[in-house]
């Protein structure tokens, strides 16, 4: 069953967007593929809109940044309800231009995860109707869950090393 | 009634007035909305005009937290997700470890979870119905079923020691067999829980003033709720009847036979009839458990993630090893990525984790049902009154938790 | 109240304090019928935000009943509550309103801090909570648990109660207690 999907909608998508999707795979069956930056909101869209792929339904959409600390990525997820079809569209770009298309035209209920991964990730959803912080106080500087900065509350003078035998 | 001709009140033509609206800070510790939510409102008179949510109040950055947590540790955190339904947490996150380690639950295993979930199912749904119950002014049904939840606290605790943030079950399955104690009191509350139910659902399901409050109360339609990725009673209330449950089974539901109730104008009263017969049906689901119950094992065959019996670990080097490097947290888990989900009490709370092949997971984002569709709320409730703004934000059941992460 | 209800419903009318009694009066320390009114008629103001704020619920409702202690009139206003109870994690975003909160308060004022999160952070040592309500208020309390038990709960309030019954009426305009609110930066 995922393999037929995976295999449907990439002979699909690639017919669509010749040279688009970088890598298609089945990861513990599920479809995901990465597509090029640039094409990822009409490759997205197409996905919504096609009559036959009918991916209607924005389960998720997050982000993340890779190993190397030089790229980021957002991570959407989408559902096809009335046949139970999901697929995970992946898409990277470098961290010196974080931006990408927003797809709330697409759906409005994208606009909240949007602004939570420009939060954490300072990714910058371009056409996004009102990209602030959303859980972090507005004053924040950092994009906390990238990986340079720290977890801990820097402000805490109690847990010294010292009592570790460090 | 006289028979005169309903004359509409002369109002002056509308260039010579500037309309004003007066702007009012709703929260965020405001007694009516039940945790931490601020809207700041723009309303003309009574009537909401516009409202724009704050929220971040208790951000307290799970998932930066996660990344640095042992695998088995997470569970803590997932159990202060939606603090209402904390078992169906910990469960969805231990069933995504083992599909990421490819682990074989036993059915046993699996049945006793499906108890475990349905159970605080109920548990989440009490705690919202009677909310609503509460915010249009009748206290009693709040009082008479948290009695309820009470049983609910005394099974969780025999089984696992704590009564809210429970940290229940394992990564692979339980440690050890229920108790006969515990089993009784599920069997009881299977029993009498009806009783109360029925009699709580007789103090509001029909009553006038009850369903005058809450018909029409902010209305969702199906296609907006799909567009605003809303799951759970939410969406089914809104007459979609999508359930992990039955679409991605886990856990051996597709054992199960139950129905999934669903509304017809996604409104507040849909919301409650809905979750109450969702009582129902997850109470159907724990008989059917209870009764076809497999024999067999408690836990699936991975001793790298399952701490080992306590007498072997006193006497036997290998176990004690094992012990070790799971206590520490030391036990390295293949690379990999996979989105679960399980249908938590709001809806399809997903589990997306990104698996280095370290200790700690390199990425895990939550999918919060709650974060989600909460986005949907201004546009329920505008050009309502302030009062159904109210009980429209109990219905919908938002979970500060869950909302923030 | 009749002594024949009192009898049948096991009440328990407030001790009497200490004092020289005789025929048709009976002469005792204000501070001491004070701190008897005081303890016994707490308005407590519940800032619950997170998890520790469903156990409060449940110690509410009518397993665990906090209204047997005289509590049963929550104030939702921070003007006329004497007791502030904060549940459950204070973001650094919440904060300022807490804080607030508590400078709305009027004296005499307590704090009772329940659970982990609000002692210490608990287990969220991150980059977004606050490390204890004690780096902003000064708190009398503190529950320890994650969550505590309904039991422990009241088992702080009722440590409250007798702090309020002790406290002596001079203690708030006295120079410690001034210095502990600069130390705080109120007033
Ligand atoms: S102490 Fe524990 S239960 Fe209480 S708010 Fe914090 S995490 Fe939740």
């Amino acid at each position: 069953m995922s393999q037929e999907i995976l295999d449907k909608v990439n002979a699909q998508v690639s017919a669509k967007f010749p040279g688009a999707v970088l890598s298609a795979e089945l990861l513990y069956n599920f479809p995901v593929f990465t597509v090029d930056h640039n094409d990822a909101h009409e490759i997205v869209s197409f996905l919504k809109n096609d009559p036959e792929l009918n991916f209607h339904f924005l389960t998720d959409l997050t982000g993340m940044q890779t190993a190397d600390e030089k790229h980021l990525g957002v991570i959407y997820h989408l559902h096809n309800l009335p046949k139970n079809m999901r697929v995970r569209v992946k898409t990277f770009f470098s961290m010196d231009k974080p931006e990408i298309p927003t797809v709330t035209d697409l759906w409005p209920g994208a606009n909240w995860m949007e602004r939570e991964t420009f939060d954490f990730y300072g990714v910058k959803f371009k056409g996004h109707p009102n990209l602030k912080r959303i859980l972090n106080v507005d004053e924040m500087d950092i994009f906390p869950l990238r990986k340079e900065y720290p977890l801990e509350d820097q402000t805490r003078d109690d847990k010294s090393d010292k009592m570790f035998g460090r | 009634m006289s028979k005169k001709e309903n004359t509409t009140p002369s109002t002056p033509p509308s260039d010579t007035m500037e309309k004003e609206y007066t702007t009012l800070n709703l929260g965020p510790t405001h007694p009516a909305t039940h945790g931490i939510f601020q809207n700041v409102l723009t309303m003309d008179g009574e009537i909401i005009h516009n409202a724009v949510p704050t929220l971040g109040y208790i951000h307290r950055a799970f998932e930066k937290l996660a990344e640095r947590r042992p695998y088995a540790q997470i569970t803590p955190i997932t159990d202060r997700l939606n603090y209402c339904s904390s078992p169906i947490n910990n469960m969805g996150w231990h069933m995504t470890v083992e599909k990421l380690i490819k682990a074989e639950v036993p059915k046993r295993a699996e049945y006793h979870r499906v108890i475990i979930m349905e159970l605080s199912r109920i548990a989440d749904h009490i705690i919202c119905n009677t909310i609503i119950g509460q915010d249009t002014g009748a206290t009693t049904g709040f009082l008479y079923l948290f009695q309820w939840r009470e049983h609910i606290y005394d099974i969780f605790e025999s089984i696992c020691g704590a009564r809210l943030t429970t940290n229940i079950c394992r990564i692979g399955g339980f440690d050890k067999e229920w108790s006969q104690k515990t089993w009784d009191m599920i069997n009881n509350f299977v029993r009498d829980f009806p009783k109360g139910l029925e009699e709580f659902n007789g103090l509001l399901e029909r009553n006038r003033i009850f369903m005058d409050r809450t018909i029409n109360c902010g209305p969702i339609s199906a296609e907006m709720a799909l567009e605003y990725s809303f799951t759970g009673p939410n969406l089914r209330a809104a007459g979609v009847d999508y359930d992990v449950r039955v679409a991605t089974p886990y856990s051996s539901y597709e054992d199960f036979e139950f129905q999934i109730p669903v509304g017809t104008q996604g409104d507040t009263y849909d919301r409650f009839t809905v979750r109450q017969e969702e009582m129902r049906q997850s109470l159907h689901i724990i008989r059917q458990a209870i009764k076809n119950m497999p024999s067999g094992k408690m836990h699936a065959d991975i001793p790298d993630f399952f701490l080992p019996p306590k007498d072997q670990v006193y006497n036997n080097m290998e176990a004690l090893i094992y012990h070790f490097k799971i206590v520490m947290g030391e036990t390295d888990i293949p690379a990999g990525e996979i989105y679960h989900c399980v249908e938590g009490g709001n809806g399809e709370l997903g589990f997306y984790l990104i698996s280095d092949g370290g200790r700690t997971p390199f990425r895990l984002h939550f999918r919060r049902p709650c974060f989600i569709y909460y986005q949907a709320y201004p546009e329920m409730i505008k050009g309502a009154m302030l009062s159904d703004a109210i009980i429209t934000m109990s219905s919908m059941n938002v979970i500060a938790g869950e909302l923030d992460a | 109240m009749s002594q024949e209800i009192i009898k049948r419903t096991k009440l328990e009318i407030a001790k009497q304090p200490e004092g020289l009694e005789g025929p048709g009066f009976f002469a005792t320390k204000v501070d001491e019928v004070i701190g008897m009114a005081r303890a016994n008629s707490l308005w407590p103001l519940p800032f619950a935000t997170s998890c520790c704020g469903i156990e409060f619920m449940a110690t509410m409702a009518s397993h665990y009943d906090l209204a047997r202690f005289g509590m049963e009139r929550l104030s939702f206003s921070p003007r006329q509550a004497d007791l502030l109870m904060v549940m459950g994690t204070i973001a650094k975003k919440m904060g300022p309103t807490l804080r607030q909160v508590y400078e709305q308060m009027a004296e005499p004022r307590w704090v009772l801090s329940v659970g982990a999160c609000a002692s210490s952070g608990g287990i969220f040592d991150t980059y977004s909570v606050l490390q204890g309500i004690d780096r902003i208020i000064p708190v009398d309390v503190y529950v320890p648990g994650c969550p505590p038990r309904p039991e422990q709960i009241i088992e702080g309030i009722l440590k409250i109660q007798e702090l309020s019954r002790n406290e002596s009426g001079r203690r708030r305009n006295s120079p410690e207690y001034k210095k502990l609110m600069n130390s705080y930066g109120i007033e």
